[in-house]
């Protein structure tokens, strides 16, 4: 009992990154002197300071500015959209602003070949009841758009439906890639085999092409506008998981070799503690930066097809279908920037706070950077 | 070598098998009726559309029989060649995608927009790993990663509002009308488009490589020898981490090839991507198909042709049946 006891705890100390040993070094040249004193009046372990691996990553990932910037732009964004319509409630996302004025426009009728009906003035009444189109004011802090729906308004509900459509698809393609990663690095033999031949099939099949198929497939049988969106990004991640399957199951062939799984095997332990307490820790930094940037690609997906009106059904708005108004109204493009140009920001903001993250925590993750 | 690759191109044959095997299963999953009216919605060049015609289009799908027998019949004509007619014009689909306008316009944009990428994403890799932590790399990574945040539907619609709208630069869209016109005129703007937003990828790429072989330990001993910066960074790094950008040289085939969609579509090109679009978008099922089966075709080339260089620029490769 007590053999096993000691096995395990080396076990764990082995499976836990390795700790390392982070000297306080002097901040400047000059101070080094003054150390080197220190260190010979006081026992070496005062000197020397334990990081747990966790602390580490955390410290070398707000080292860099990038990952704070990231962060912020990030926050901010969620703010925005989450509570964002909770504060400024003007306005609905679907709804109309019905303040237009009346336009007069007259004319003075030409005669006509016969000269019956020459000189007489017509006065043509239209009612523009839509305030469309109106310029930034208090009213509409970002102006209204071609249907008279406030773009302020509509750009935190757009920002609810971008981020959620592409975390729920990143989740599950995450989910789906690393159960079925692992059950092939850690198998082997033809459930390997199988896996990996339906990774290799998926992975020539490109993605926006094939979202534009499923997109047509989901149009014919004539889902409900509402649902859409989601089912779509849903489809799409039982496409897209390959990627991440073969991330997973290149690490877990290494480590599977590794002494410590050898150790975990010859304790007994069941498969599922083994590949989910052993393994999958140890993959994880790898899995954490490609979920990452795969959040900024999947949004930019996301607001691909709402541009391409095969994503968001109308009257909802994501920041897709708020951009892609342009492609069909050259005035709009022109004359209205503040229709489009805000929910174009903010897409490049968020995929841009996804990159600056995931570079970040590449390096704070990355176990060859030793400080 | 030759059992390597014959077994590969075998292992290729599968894969594409596998892959027409979802791409049909995934068009069968419209409802019949709908394939109807959609071929009588889309037929622009013939004024009626009888039973017949209706019968005989979906007859060289498959279309009209179980998904079984469908897929074999499929499966039958494209070993033939016969990839059936466009939904659309009535003209087989081969002659479509492959006219010298079309792929030729999208391989003309993806080829010298390519060049271009390297050109200008390798120095920078370099400088960005040899200045390591540096403002420079920092400013570099920061505009390389901007470029791949890029929605290209967007900044496609800016570049040609500003260059074209707006200063007549360049043509707003379309194709030269007659060969009097500049052809540079109207690709300028697509080519720009998508040089920016591929940048970022191959910089980061570089940069990595480039980091990993200027912390190994031959590069030390060669600063230790007493060699010039210049060229221990050009002579000794440089030159190892060009084993992954020449292999990646074969990965690039799909995208020569495969034309850039969404920027084909806002500068309103001829080229195979926004003709594909289109395809797609109104369900032009044999064109989605051949399309479809093309790009894995050049996706799975590209991997076999890319392990293939790694073997010939790598001596520590052994490629082996």
């Amino acid at each position: 009992m007590q053999d096993k006891n000691n096995l395990e705890e080396q076990l764990n100390q082995e499976t836990a990154e390795e700790k390392q040993v982070v000297l306080e070094t002097a901040p400047a040249e000059g101070a080094a002197e003054a150390a080197a004193d220190k260190f010979d009046d006081t026992p070496l372990d005062k000197n020397v300071k334990l990081m747990s691996p966790m602390r580490m990553v955390v410290r070398r990932f707000f080292r860099s500015k990038l990952s704070i910037a990231g962060i912020i732009m990030l926050v901010i964004l969620f703010v925005f959209s989450w509570f964002g319509p909770v504060v400024y409630r003007a306005w609905g996302e679907t709804e109309t602003d019905y303040s237009g004025k009346l336009e007069y426009s007259s004319y003075v009728d030409e005669a006509d070949e016969d000269g019956e009906y020459g000189g007489s003035v017509m006065l043509i009444v239209t009612e523009r009841s839509i305030n469309s189109l109106a310029a930034p004011s208090g009213k509409h802090l970002l102006g209204s758009d071609e249907r008279g729906m406030d773009v302020f308004t509509r750009l935190m509900y757009g920002g609810r439906l971008s981020l959620l459509v592409s975390f729920i698809a990143v989740i599950l393609t995450t989910v789906l890639g690393v159960v079925l990663g692992g059950v092939a690095g850690y198998y082997g033999g033809w459930v390997d085999n199988v896996i990996m031949r339906i990774c290799d099939i998926l992975m020539c099949l490109p993605t926006l092409p094939l979202m534009l198929i499923l997109g047509t497939v989901l149009d014919s049988n004539n889902v409900p506008g509402q649902y859409y969106i989601y089912l779509l990004m849903v489809l799409l991640s039982v496409f897209s998981w390959p990627g991440m399957a073969r991330l997973v199951r290149g690490q877990i062939l290494f480590l599977r070799e590794q002494e410590y799984m050898v150790a975990a095997e010859a304790m007994g332990y069941s498969p599922a503690r083994r590949i989910f307490k052993h393994l999958i820790p140890n993959v994880l930094p790898q899995i954490i930066v490609s979920t990452t940037m795969s959040l900024g690609s999947m949004i930019l997906y996301e607001s691909t097809l709402s541009y391409l009106n095969l994503g968001v059904k109308d009257p909802y708005a994501s920041w897709g279908t708020m951009v892609s108004i342009i492609s069909s109204r050259p005035d709009i493009l022109q004359g209205n920037v503040w229709v489009w140009i805000p929910a174009g920001l903010c897409i490049i903001l968020a995929v841009l706070a996804f990159n600056f993250i995931g570079d970040g925590l590449r390096d704070a993750l990355d176990p060859k950077q030793r400080r | 070598m030759a059992k390597y690759i014959l077994k590969r191109v075998l292992f290729m044959l599968l894969i594409l098998l596998g892959v027409s095997l979802v791409l049909y299963a995934l068009v069968r999953c419209m409802p019949a009726d709908f394939v109807d009216q959609k071929i009588i919605a889309l037929s622009q060049t013939t004024d009626q559309v009888t039973d017949e015609m209706i019968h005989n289009m979906k007859a060289a799908y498959g279309l009209d029989s179980n998904i079984i027998t469908g897929y074999f019949n499929w499966l039958g004509n494209f070993f033939k060649l016969d990839f059936g007619d466009s939904f659309i014009s009535q003209t087989p689909v081969a002659k479509e995608i492959f006219r010298p306008d079309r792929i030729g316009t999208s391989f003309f944009v993806a080829f010298i927009a390519t060049v271009f990428e390297f050109m200008i994403a390798i120095p920078l890799g370099i400088t960005a790993a040899t200045h390591q932590y540096s403002v420079r790399d920092y400013v570099v990574t920061v505009l390389v990663l901007i470029g791949i945040s890029l929605p290209s539907f967007f900044f496609a619609q800016i570049l040609k509002d500003i260059f074209a709208n707006k200063l007549h630069w360049f043509a707003v869209s379309g194709m030269p009308k007659d060969s009097s016109e500049s052809y540079l005129k109207y690709m300028f703007l697509p080519i720009l488009t998508v040089v920016i937003l591929s940048i970022g990828g191959r910089m980061r790429l570089t940069r990595t490589n480039m980091l990993e072989v200027l912390n190994a330990d031959y590069i030390r001993t060669a600063r230790a020898k007493g060699l010039k910066e210049h060229k221990v960074i050009y002579k000794h790094a440089f030159r190892n981490t060009l084993i992954p950008i020449v292999t990646g040289l074969a990965g690039l085939i799909p995208s020569l090839f495969s034309g850039a969609m969404i920027t084909e579509q806002v500068f309103d090109l001829t080229g195979i991507g926004n003709y594909a679009l289109k395809a797609m978008m109104q369900g032009d099922i044999p064109v989605i198909m051949t399309y479809n089966m093309f790009l894995a075709f050049l996706s799975v080339l590209g991997v076999l042709l890319s392990d293939l260089m790694y073997g010939l620029v790598d001596p520590r490769v052994k490629l082996t049946a």
